[in-house]
């Protein structure tokens, strides 16, 4: 029995059991529904061992929005719970284990979900390219931030979730103190997907260095690919950074050593430091695509060529290297002096010149511009002023001195979600919205848009603003409940209020996909915005192959310049086109990662070790096999041609 | 597929030259790998708590010949890949498996000492410092071993198809590899053992 006890979760409510229940249902209607409609092969062919950088783009998609619907049912109970004094809706561990996964999953399992997702649609039929560098190294980057997902979201029903904060700061998170193996998985799922998002960022830097159409020379290159080759970089220098700190861990809660106790020489504040070396790129990760969409989205709605194109790649380059210079300020009151704390505030406070131009970019972009208020551009309009008070309360936070009074309290809360739900919600769903016809080939409905988007907006005010107040009034945060007598209970009232408007106006989104998916018409042409860069040149839905001829770049407007100017974006005929065949490989080997991840929470070792002889076969199968893909003649790509002509 | 005469064997697909270039970017995640527990280490060199320090436990002889041997492995892979580059696939060959040699006696002296660290009671559950030490070392000895298996996989290929345009290109990734292995041996040979002696 004891075999079995350990999977057991030590908490249990009667939440936990109904998801239990709710996922063992998924399942089965899931794998009774596939068989039922003989769509195993199907999903096998076309979505499993897809190599197809759209397809993976998609995939990652419909993962994000998943685990944004995991982590806002987190907030919802979140909410709920502190909403008036004294609540017992939730138990004090139960609490724990909620804003930890709401944190982890939010920004690891949504946002960089998110943002990856679109780099994979976008970037490659942006610089005009077939795919990107390495197709099956993208599959295999998707599947294991797929598993390392999963690997998290099964915690809370087999043998409990992490509960020492996102940030799982030892001893806290040490075996002492965490004594489920919550934390196991917190490290496990986090070493997992992090590889893959360490592949990713390696292949799209090849792919963007390298495989951009003839003439678009890097100060040619649309601003969302520029985005995305910086984060990328960012992606390869801080996530090694993220992979030994959580091996380290992962050793001391498992091999007993001694990298992060208090005994022994250990050193816990190590832990804050390399978790932050990692964390504060981590936020850039995710604001610098997010940056590149808005600076897609703004020009092609104000008609006009996007303000200050070099300034914007200058700042963005400054943000990335400052990026790597500011950990510190997650922990000024942790004792390290006040020279140290100084040197980090400034640092600290030198990114909000360079993001300022962004802003002032953006508003110069408008000026005198034919504005057109559609879902895409709200959400841009939407994003500036909130964005702004979360940005100058950020530099208020990064005045060392004065952050001894909010430091850890609910005004740092306000201030992060003020900046990371416009900056990159909002450009996710912006974005969403704005690819969404090259992605499926219709638009998604407008009027419904705007009501989710002034939901949302208006949800996000109402859930943050008040956390600054009581914030400021000393509501620390991560507290699960609190007397009468502190007054907080009006503003979390008020918080959990616009927690519901922005839980609805997310539902109407997944309304939205409904709608649209059974009304709207299919009939809309390739470039229904009337947009300016790459990715509107090709079909509407976008062939398997891109682009038939490779384009031929002369300008940074050059699908503009094609439409506007008669610019030429295609010469030549067909040509022959060389492409790489499917795969099953990636998703065998990130089960194979799944099982040993699962193997390692539990201490299981011998299943560890199967595992491991799994990946290593899959590594020597690929490293022997011969994949010299498959060509599209030039007849057929012809016929392909006209026919997806004649569909218009 | 296109093959471009002009350049050596290993850079002349389109496909090669996105790995080559692929590969350096990986390296560059390693430099960060490696420059993270290098970090740690001088945190937690003087955090010996109960334990030893380096100077207590490090021996010079089984140093000296770990890196001896591993300096002259990235010279004859140096070596191979000259071979690779006249075509000579013999040659090329006899210097990889001579490579894949000294890198098992490197990792056979690598296991002695850390039997002998674990003898002399540093062992891994010690202090902090030991944590750090091993696991520094012990991460650039699986990337040995990770080398090892991945050498041979590539020497069964060279044998079997010849120096194609692929298998030059997996050579020559390797290869820099293993002088990336070498050049992190460098610095912990520099920065834990002479610094720790001293």
């Amino acid at each position: 029995m004891e075999f079995f006890e350990r999977f057991a979760v030590p908490h249990p409510s009667p939440a936990i059991y109904a998801s239990m229940v709710a996922i063992a249902l998924t399942s089965i209607a899931i794998v009774a529904g596939l068989t039922y409609f003989k769509k195993w092969g199907y999903l096998w062919r076309e979505w499993l061992t897809t190599v197809d950088h759209k397809k993976i783009g998609i995939m990652y998609m419909i993962s994000a929005l998943l685990m944004l619907f995991r982590g806002g049912a987190d907030v919802l109970m979140m909410r709920a719970q502190t909403a008036v004094p004294e609540n017992t809706l939730l138990d004090a561990q139960h609490y724990n284990e909620i804003f930890t996964t709401h944190g982890v999953v939010m920004i690891i399992f949504m946002a960089m979900a998110f943002i990856i997702a679109l780099m994979n649609f976008v970037i490659p039929l942006q610089i005009g390219a077939r795919d990107v560098a390495f197709p099956r190294l993208n599959a295999l980057s998707f599947w294991l931030y797929f598993m390392g997902a999963m690997l998290l979201n099964i915690s809370f029903v087999i043998g409990g979730s992490p509960s020492s904060g996102w940030t799982s700061y030892f001893p806290l998170a040490g075996n002492e103190l965490s004594q489920s193996v919550g934390t196991n998985y917190y490290m496990l799922s986090l070493q997992i997907s992090g590889l893959g998002t360490l592949i990713t960022g390696i292949n799209f830097i090849v792919t963007i260095l390298k495989m951009r159409a003839p003439g678009m020379t890097l100060m040619k290159m649309p601003m969302f690919s520029w985005a995305g080759l910086i984060t990328n970089v960012i992606i390869v220098f801080a996530f090694p950074v993220l992979t030994v700190a959580l091996a380290m861990g992962t050793m001391d809660r498992l091999f007993a050593t001694n990298f992060f106790t208090t005994t022994n020489g250990g050193m816990d504040m190590l832990w804050a430091n390399l978790f932050w070396v990692w964390g504060h790129p981590e936020v850039y990760i995710l604001i610098l695509p997010a940056f590149g969409i808005y600076s897609e989205i703004i020009p092609t709605f104000s008609r006009r060529n996007l303000y200050g194109y070099n300034t914007m790649v200058i700042s963005m380059v400054v943000i990335s290297l400052l990026s790597f210079l500011v950990w510190v300020h997650h922990f000024f009151t942790m004792g390290q002096g006040a020279l140290v704390n100084s040197i980090f505030s400034i640092t600290t406070m030198a990114i909000a010149v360079p993001t300022g131009i962004k802003i002032f970019n953006w508003l110069f972009t408008m000026w005198k511009g034919k504005i057109q208020f559609t879902v895409p551009m709200l959400y841009s309009l939407g994003f500036i002023p909130i964005f702004t008070i979360g940005g100058v309360t950020g530099v208020m936070l990064g005045m060392a001195s004065a952050d001894y009074q909010y430091h850890n309290t609910m005004f740092l809360v306000a201030h992060f979600h003020l900046v990371i739900i416009p900056g990159v919600v909002f450009a996710m769903l912006a974005g969403l919205t704005y690819w969404w016809p090259k992605m499926f080939g219709f638009m998604l409905n407008e009027r419904i848009g705007k009501w989710a988007f002034w939901f949302i907006a208006g949800g996000t005010c109402l859930a943050f603003f008040p956390m600054f107040i009581s914030g400021l009034d000393g509501q620390a945060r991560r507290m699960y409940t609190y007397s009468e007598a502190t007054g907080f209970g009006i503003w979390n009232m008020l918080s959990f209020i616009g927690a519901i408007g922005l839980a609805i106006g997310f539902i109407l989104i997944v309304y939205n996909i409904y709608y649209s998916t059974r009304y709207a018409s299919r009939d809309i042409g390739d470039d229904p915005w009337d947009a300016r860069s790459l990715e509107w040149a090709t079909h509407n839905p976008v062939p398997e192959y891109n682009f038939a001829i490779t384009p031929q770049v002369n300008s940074r407007q050059a699908f503009w310049d094609a439409k506007k100017n008669g610019h030429k974006l295609f010469k030549g005929g067909y040509k022959e086109i060389h492409m790489p065949n499917n795969s099953g490989v990636p998703f065998i080997m990130a089960v194979f990662f799944f099982i040993f991840g699962f193997g390692f929470v539990f201490s299981m070792w011998i299943t560890v070790i199967a595992s491991l002889i799994g990946i290593i076969a899959c590594l020597i199968h690929r490293s022997f096999e011969k994949d010299h893909g498959y060509h599209i003649s030039a007849e057929e790509l012809e016929k392909s041609e006209v026919e997806l002509r004649g569909a218009k | 597929m296109n093959i471009d005469k002009t350049q050596p064997l290993e850079y002349s697909t389109e496909q090669g030259r996105l790995n080559i270039l692929g590969f350096w970017i990986f390296i560059g995640a390693e430099v960060m790998l490696f420059a993270t527990l290098f970090a740690s280490y001088f945190t937690l060199v003087d955090r010996t708590g109960n334990g030893p320090s380096g100077s207590e436990i490090f021996e010079i002889t089984p140093v000296l010949i770990e890196t001896l041997v591993l300096l002259t492995s990235s010279f004859t892979i140096g070596l191979g890949v000259h071979a690779m580059r006249i075509g000579n696939k013999k040659a090329m060959m006899s210097f990889f498996a001579i490579t894949l040699v000294l890198g098992a006696a490197f990792l056979g002296v690598e296991i002695y000492e850390f039997v002998h660290y674990v003898h002399v009671g540093a062992g891994l559950q010690v202090s902090a410092f030991t944590s750090i030490l091993l696991t520094t070392l012990g991460t650039h000895g699986l990337h040995v071993t990770f080398g090892l298996f991945w050498g041979i996989m590539i020497l069964m290929q060279v044998k079997k198809r010849g120096l194609t345009p692929q298998t030059a290109n997996k050579s020559f990734i390797f290869s820099l590899y293993w002088h990336f292995l070498d050049v992190v041996w460098i610095f912990i040979f520099s920065f834990v053992y002479l610094k720790g002696m001293m």
